[in-house]
């Protein structure tokens, strides 16, 4: 049974205030991320936005241990932590990877990849803002086709973003899920079912970011639904093999589809300018994408 | 040179701009404060002149691209700062065991680790010598100056195209960030070296033989010649090799083609040197402090001088070894705890007259901390 709002837990593992900049969707997805998890878990943070909305001593914004590890070591700082942990018998705390897109798409999948071939036992969560947002916007593997970054300055990117989830997926670990802030209770959800597992879990959350995506800070959670109305997110979870749409995805499959790509991009200043192949080009990646989840997803209840 | 020529410019624009002169058509890099700007500069200027930018997915992966182009024929460059410049090291290690000339341009930050990503530092200088595993020479320049930034860059680029060798830029966070004015050149202004290409029969060729000056010419692939690459210890055809006579005459070669040709490589810079009683010896942002903390000193009647190293590596000897031995007193000072002192120490004889002014706190010695220490030593 889905969580209502009201049902989430009052508790708060994040202090009020944190250093992330107006408007960014990570405080929202790391507070129901927490609440999920009850504070008893360990964090283990590369360099990306994350470390610094962590906050620097005394305005430190999280009551949890987190450990910031070195950029390409995720996967295996948390293997090694949870290895650590089953040692002197508290496997009770989950730990945590947190990590964005560029320390998991980029530098950090070959100790992600590691870690779920030996079916390591930590969750996993990419929080995705399709850039190094960090550094100030460069690319990265899961900017999407017609972004424009300071690293692709003429035309925006002109290559796909790559589908993490479908990578994970290939190693056969027990639980994937992809979530967006802007849908709160089904990244509760989510992120409880995925304590509930042992081994490898994998999150992918959608963070919509005002600074490198250009809209304005008071959007950020329209943003994130605007991109699962479009398709350029789809909310779904694989479970022991077998997919699943979830949330409104689930009801755009029901009642009829997607809304039309534009709608999404208007908005933001990092597609200004984007030619129109280029977005013909995204819309058939997102229409072959959403065909194939529906087709999953069906098959999954057949 | 006419004001309108003037602009006002960051030294990592500046080394970007300096590299393109110098030849540079690719770049391969990731993101790192406080060095980005080198990759942003090249991602809009290396596509205009049918160079190449790629952005990859770690540090690993961009001095793998950039040996990899050089040895396809290109001028290659990639920058970063410490955390990434670590990741580089084993390709840094390979590429001069396989003699690929590429310049690595760290801009420094503090560290160890993450360290302080927006503050100065200049702790990696012994880095830029012994980073790698293993025997070899290393070279390694430090601009002082936006200015700097521009001609240091491309008498790196000419070293490593000279030598075969990686070549590192030791910017730091001040000069990569700082902003001057400066007016670029026009090309032919300064010297622009190409690697030595082979003109012998192709079947005659041996990319790592015995030669003269210990430099081979380096053909592309491509061009016809044979060439085996190997990290592993090789001989003269580059085929891997386990024999002593053939091990010794490889890293002799890698050490002699540099510690031969010292005087096309060291570089000081000397100010007021010719009656100074106390040098003071830096470099990188340091180098603009001492002086300051010089012309204050000449004022109040103390006759200082200044050394700056624009060459780092190989430490130069001879030149500073001339311009120390009258001095009654040297002043190392460095952002580090004491890198470049002991170098010093070694080529000034009487121990006690080399002093060091250290700061590590991710500020820069201020003109006041150096006159306090010419006080003190003076006395």
């Amino acid at each position: 049974m889905a969580t209502k709002i009201l049902d989430l837990p009052e508790e708060e593992y994040m202090l009020p205030g944190n250093r992330a900049c107006a408007g960014c969707s990570l405080g929202i997805g790391l507070r129901h991320i927490l609440k999920a998890l009850g504070g008893n878990c360990i964090f283990a943070v590369p360099a990306s936005c994350l470390t610094v909305l962590g906050g620097m001593y005394p305005t430190s914004s999280v009551r949890i241990p987190w450990m910031n590890v070195v950029f390409p070591s995720t996967g295996a700082a948390a293997s090694g932590l949870a290895a650590g942990l089953k040692a002197i018998g508290r496997e009770d705390i989950t730990v945590v990877a947190m990590a964005g897109d560029g320390g998991t798409a980029d530098i950090g999948i070959q100790a992600l990849s590691g870690a779920a071939e030996r079916n390591a036992n930590f969750l996993y969560i990419c929080y995705d803002n399709e850039a190094y947002m960090n550094t100030g916007t460069q690319r990265s593997g899961s900017t999407p086709i017609g972004a424009r970054t300071t690293t692709t300055p003429a035309y925006g990117k002109r290559q796909h973003q790559k589908d993490v989830p479908k990578i994970m997926e290939a190693h056969g670990i027990p639980y994937i899920a992809t979530a967006c802030p802007s849908f709160p209770t089904d990244l509760y959800d989510k992120v409880k079912k995925a304590v509930g597992k042992q081994g490898t879990r994998y999150m992918h959350m959608c963070a919509p970011c005002p600074s490198g995506w250009q809209f304005p800070a008071k959007d950020t959670v329209e943003m994130g639904r605007m991109a699962v109305e479009v398709g350029a997110v789809i909310l779904y979870e694989i479970e022991d093999g077998a997919f699943r749409l979830t949330s409104r995805s689930k009801k755009l499959a029901e009642q009829g589809g997607l809304k039309a790509l534009r709608d999404y991009i208007a908005p933001q200043g990092r597609f200004k300018g984007m030619e129109e192949e280029t977005i013909d080009h995204m819309q058939a990646w997102i229409n072959r994408r959403w065909q194939q989840c529906i087709r999953r997803d069906a098959e999954g209840q057949a | 040179m006419p004001q309108a020529d003037r602009q006002l410019m960051m030294g990592n624009t500046a080394c970007m701009h300096g590299a393109i002169y110098a030849g540079v058509r690719f770049y391969a890099g990731y993101p790192i404060t406080p060095s980005t700007e080198v990759a942003e500069g090249c991602a809009r200027e290396l596509p205009r002149i049918g160079g190449r930018f790629i952005q990859m997915e770690d540090e690993i992966a961009s001095i793998g691209a950039v040996i990899g182009a050089s040895v396809a024929g290109l001028k290659a460059m990639t920058a970063t700062s410490g955390p990434g410049y670590s990741l580089m090291i084993e390709n840094i290690g390979y590429a001069y065991m396989i003699e690929a000339p590429c310049v690595i341009v760290n801009v420094q930050r503090g560290g160890p680790s993450t360290g302080l990503p927006t503050k100065v530092s200049q702790a990696d200088t012994m880095q830029a010598r012994w980073g790698p595993h293993g025997d070899y020479t290393a070279i390694a320049v430090a601009p002082s100056s936006v200015a700097e930034a521009f001609t240091e860059t491309v008498r790196a680029v000419n070293l490593s195209e000279r030598f075969r060798t990686p070549v590192t830029i030791l910017l730091d966070e001040v000069i990569g960030h700082m902003q001057e004015m400066v007016s670029l050149p026009e090309a032919g202004e300064y010297p622009v070296v190409d690697r030595a290409k082979p003109t012998c029969d192709p079947a005659d060729y041996a990319p790592y033989g015995p030669t003269e000056n210990c430099v081979n010419p380096m053909p592309a692939y491509g061009e016809g010649y044979r060439w085996y690459a190997t990290g592993l210890t090789h001989d003269p055809r580059g085929f891997p090799t386990e024999r002593p006579d053939e091990i010794v005459a490889t890293l002799e070669r890698l050490r002699h083609k540099i510690e031969d040709h010292r005087p096309e490589i060291d570089k000081v810079r000397a100010d007021r040197m010719e009656d100074a009683e106390i040098a003071l010896v830096s470099y990188g942002s340091v180098s603009r402090t001492a002086l300051q903390a010089m012309m204050l000193a000449r004022g109040a009647g103390l006759r200082v001088g200044c050394v700056q190293l624009q060459t780092v590596w190989p430490f130069p000897l001879e030149p500073l070894r001339t311009l120390l031995q009258n001095t009654r007193k040297v002043i190392v000072a460095e952002l580090n705890m004491g890198q470049i002192v002991e170098q010093v120490e070694r080529i000034v004889p009487d121990g006690g007259r080399v002093h060091s002014l250290l700061r590590y706190d991710g500020e820069l010695i201020t003109p006041h901390q150096l006159i306090d220490k010419i006080n003190e030593v003076s006395t």
